[in-house]
């Protein structure tokens, strides 16, 4: 029989809030981190140098040719041979952040070359430096079409999270699973999990609706539809 | 008098296409020097030569009595140089303020107080005082292309290249545009203007030079260039422009 008062006991317990905050936190610096790692690719991918591209490719190579669980275990495991010794928390963010970035590079990336060449060429006659083009004039434009991209990634980063619970990171998953382990009460563990989870996908995916409209009224035509459709499958399959 | 910019036999290549082949053109400080001819000639090409946003292949380009094409760093050049597109290119996501008053805010690091309050002054000078806060998006491209004329005028450039600054635009609103270059041009501000629109080369040009295949293929003053004495080849092309 399910108990639907320890459910809401479970949801309402300091423990299972604390778990919900912990993925919270860790998807959030995941993401974070990962934006500026996939900028960083996005940026050597685009440069006229070689080495600096093939150094791009092979990053991509390794993050996406290998599994993120693998990444994961990998830093938590193999790392403090190396005299690294991280918390969990600390793992967790840096094994999803880099992977994240494999992916967001491509997002970047799109971003900045929607940005028509004729723009630069008007930032450039100004008498700006290449630097200057891309700080003022490319970025700001390529941030706002990659907004909802970006949304699309923070709802992937929020599930992918709970794969951390193998690192023993006391996210929603591990504390479910252990609240479980205790008395077999795996149904009610389990959905309350999944309640806190539902809950915090539904006000990212409504946070993002709400955004994506306000941007749709200040950017010009269809290219948010257009990156979205480009980018809307970069984070699904890892 | 000397001139304020003087292209000695530019050459551009692109690849095994030659764009350019041995152009010359100077400009008199206070002139207004328009560039015909048929698209391809190579007009835009050699705008983009003069500011150096393209590298020439060979050529000496002496702007205020300097070589330019020997500069180490361009976009020192650039600064004095505006430039006006023909699809305006105003930058998107920045109103109208913020478009004239960027470059002079970022690239010549003047006190944002001020460069607004002379963004202000100049898109008021190209009669679009209310319309600061507008985005490129919300604009006529008469109106685009004004605020791009004032984001260029933002920089106090010493020369004004015009590429085709009325091709784009629906006939209504060339008028708008080409009034304000002509008030500029009259105000002494040196420009060169590469265009079809003969009414606005009649009245603002001082010298026309017209190109066809790479190289200049006649030259003369404006008033001599409308009185007609033009090779057939000139007369051939004006015949088929809307005067």
């Amino acid at each position: 029989m399910v108990s639907f008062p320890l459910i809401l006991d479970y949801v309402f317990s300091a423990r299972f809030f604390d778990a919900a905050l912990m993925t919270l936190l860790i998807s959030a610096s995941a993401l974070f981190w990962g934006m500026i790692v996939g900028l960083a690719v996005a940026m050597l991918q685009e440069a006229p140098a070689w080495p600096l591209r093939s150094l791009a490719v092979g990053y991509l190579w390794l993050f996406r040719g290998t599994p993120v669980l693998f990444q994961l275990i990998f830093a938590f495991n193999v790392l403090p041979a190396f005299g690294v010794v991280l918390s969990g928390f600390a793992c967790a963010t840096l094994a999803l952040a880099l992977n994240e970035g494999a992916y967001m590079a491509e997002i970047m990336r799109s971003g900045i070359r929607a940005v028509g060449r004729g723009q630069r060429l008007a930032a450039r006659a100004l008498g700006m430096e290449d630097w200057q083009v891309m700080r003022w004039v490319v970025l700001p434009q390529a941030l706002r079409i990659i907004i909802p991209p970006i949304g699309n990634q923070f709802i992937g980063m929020l599930k992918l999270s709970a794969l951390v619970s193998v690192i023993a990171v006391d996210e929603l998953l591990l504390v479910a699973n252990q609240t479980a382990a205790a008395n077999f009460r795996y149904l009610e563990a389990l959905s309350a999990a999944g309640i806190y989870y539902l809950a915090m996908t539904t006000v990212l995916m409504l946070g993002q609706a709400l955004l994506e409209q306000t941007l749709r009224r200040r950017t010009r035509g269809g290219l948010t539809e257009t990156m979205l459709a480009a980018t809307a499958d970069a984070g699904r399959v890892r | 008098m000397s001139a304020l910019l003087a292209a000695t036999a530019i050459w551009k290549r692109f690849g095994a296409v030659e764009v350019l082949k041995g152009v010359s053109l100077s400009v008199d400080p206070g002139a207004c020097l328009v560039l015909l001819g048929a698209s391809g000639s190579g007009k835009s090409t050699l705008l983009r030569c003069l500011n150096l946003l393209e590298p020439v292949t060979s050529g000496r380009i002496l702007f205020g009595g300097e070589d330019i094409v020997a500069a180490k760093r361009a976009p020192l050049i650039r600064r004095r140089i505006g430039m006006v597109f023909q699809n305006f290119e105003l930058f998107a996501h920045l109103s109208a303020l913020e478009n004239v008053a960027l470059a002079p805010i970022r690239v010549k690091r003047e006190s944002p107080r001020l460069a607004r309050e002379r963004a202000r002054y100049l898109l008021a000078k190209v009669h679009l005082p209310d319309r600061a806060g507008a985005y490129p998006d919300e604009l006529s491209g008469g109106q685009q292309q004004r605020v791009a004329i004032a984001r260029a005028l933002a920089m106090q450039p010493e020369l004004m290249l015009y590429d085709e600054p009325t091709s784009a635009l629906d006939p209504e609103t060339v008028g708008e545009v080409l009034q304000v270059m002509q008030e500029l041009a009259d105000d002494g501000m040196t420009s060169i203007v590469v265009t079809h629109e003969m009414g606005f080369a009649r009245r603002a040009a001082n010298r026309v030079v017209f190109m066809d295949g790479g190289q200049v293929a006649h030259e003369a003053a404006a008033a001599d260039f409308f009185a007609g004495a033009v090779p057939d080849r000139v007369a051939r092309f004006l015949g088929k422009l809307p005067s």
